[in-house]
């Protein structure tokens, strides 16, 4: 059921996304203004493989599981 | 910040955003592999840049509890035109375990050796990055093998980044002297989904939900459960456990990061997380980023994590076979944890040693400390009746070293 649910979230997320995505988006932080979010103090992964074993060394000693994050961050300039 | 750098650093960022696409687990007692599967959700990718080549060295070390593990991780990616990147990953876990666990069972304290190699792909097809790899993690009583696929893609102006994965995971579960031909299966089932959404040139935020299906021989062959001695109320008695054979979770993480007015970054990070065996707890995590100089960044952070136990935990059951589903393993009991952990890195970046991009020398430690509200020591030294042993609780040091070339 939970399944079911997230598959029809994750579909209506997609669709509403790529509707708005086609738009001609202006975005309100523009390239030029993303020298902070592109500084490796904002990354949320700066220490690579290193941060990713910190959320398996948890998950061997809790309960829980999933949606660590740990990736992304930056400034999203390409 | 000149143009030229900031371009570097926008690189850097994009680099370390994926250059975690590696699995591995780490394991209390033999039962590990039943966490590959989840573990694909590291490897997500952001979108619209593939990374560049690189080498990820580290080693790490973990004590505390009666566990001593530590081994090398090398990751290394590496381009194959302008569309293609691959990835190769090995991992070693070096163990030395006498537990809680271990002492409890009777047994001695014993050492083995857990490998894991795997290998990714991530296909850039316009704005979108399409990733997919394989994991195999093998041990004397533990085989686990997971596939991934997922999909990432940047969208309004790069300010929104969209993640979708999904990984299956194929286990053979067993005891160290049982027969390969004997082992039960374990198969799980994990979906995935990210976005991080910058808010303003000084922050960015994230939501990551995830809900893993798993299918199978769930329970520790290796611990079992108490009941008083019917024939002695001062005694208990031990038997196997018993889990339910499906589990379902479903996690949801909030996390934000935020720039201060020197260059320096707070992070904060929330996790929910409940599942079908009625294990609920949350997560609250802080850490502050402070750079010195050009190339030195200091970090200190701080983690509350607080459990409540599944429905079928009991430190001490009554009577034998009480109830369908029974178990005392302490991961399904009720605790608290926190961490207090720091870290500091060196970066040396482009033009200084020959066909070096970017290198990153990282050293971080974390202290760990683990309080059990219903899970007894059994192995404290004096005469305690069942269920009145001290409760548990133990404390453990984990430290990293790596070192990241890019090229």
């Amino acid at each position: 059921m939970k399944i079911r649910l997230l598959t029809r979230f994750v579909v209506i997320a997609l669709l509403s996304t790529m509707g708005v995505a086609c738009a001609d988006f202006k975005p309100w932080v523009k390239p030029y203004e993303r020298d902070n979010l592109a500084d490796p103090i904002m990354s949320l992964s700066r220490n690579g493989f290193a941060d990713t074993y910190m959320h398996h060394v948890y998950q061997a000693r809790e309960g829980a599981r999933g949606a660590e994050g740990g990736t992304g961050g930056g400034c999203g300039c390409n | 910040m000149p143009k030229v750098e900031r371009e570097v650093v926008v690189v850097v960022t994009r680099v370390l955003k994926q250059a975690v696409s590696s699995r591995l687990t780490v394991r209390a007692l033999s039962l590990c592999g039943a966490l590959v599967g989840t573990l694909v959700a590291s490897s997500f990718v952001s979108g619209a840049t593939l990374p560049p080549d690189s080498v990820d060295l580290m080693y790490h070390n973990y004590d505390g509890g009666g566990m001593k593990i530590n081994g090398p991780s090398l990751l290394v990616r590496k381009s194959i035109g302008p569309q293609v990147s691959v990835t190769g990953h090995h991992y070693v876990d070096s163990i030395s375990a006498a537990s809680v666990d271990v002492i409890a069972s009777g047994a001695s304290e014993y050492e083995e050796e857990r490998t894991e190699m795997s290998g990714g792909v991530d296909f850039l097809y316009e704005k979108a990055i399409l990733s997919a790899g394989y994991t195999n993690s093998s041990e004397n009583d533990y085989e686990a093998n997971t596939a991934y696929f997922g999909i990432a893609q940047d969208f309004f102006g790069d300010l929104t980044s969209l993640s979708l994965a999904y990984a299956r995971g194929w286990d053979d579960v067993g005891k160290r002297d049982q027969d390969r031909s004997e082992f039960e299966e374990a198969n799980r089932q994990n979906y995935k989904l990210g976005v991080t959404q910058v808010l303003t040139k000084n922050a960015i935020i994230g939501l990551d939900v995830d809900v893993i299906t798993d299918e199978g021989k769930l329970e520790n062959p290796y611990r079992s459960n108490r009941f008083i001695d019917p024939g002695d109320a001062t005694n208990f008695l031990v038997q196997e456990e018993n889990y339910p054979d499906t589990r379902t979770s479903t996690a949801f993480g909030l996390r934000g990061m935020y720039y201060l007015p020197y260059r320096a970054s707070i992070k904060a990070e929330y996790r929910y997380f409940n599942d079908s065996w009625d294990i609920q707890s949350h997560t609250y995590d802080i850490a502050y980023s402070h750079a010195f100089q050009e190339s030195w960044i200091f970090e200190v952070s701080y983690r509350l994590y607080t459990q409540d136990q599944a429905e079928f935990y009991s430190d001490l059951f009554p009577f034998a076979n009480s109830q369908t589903h029974y178990g005392r393993d302490k991961e399904l009991s009720t605790y608290d944890g926190t961490t207090i952990g720091f870290g500091v890195s060196y970066e040396i970046k482009q033009g200084v040693i020959p066909f070096v991009k970017r290198m990153q020398f990282s050293l971080q430690g974390d202290y760990l400390d683990y309080q059990y509200e219903n899970f007894r020591d059994v192995t404290a030294e004096g005469s305690f009746l069942p269920g009145d042993e001290p409760l548990y609780q133990f404390d453990a040091w984990v430290t990293r070293t790596s070192l990241i070339v890019e090229f």
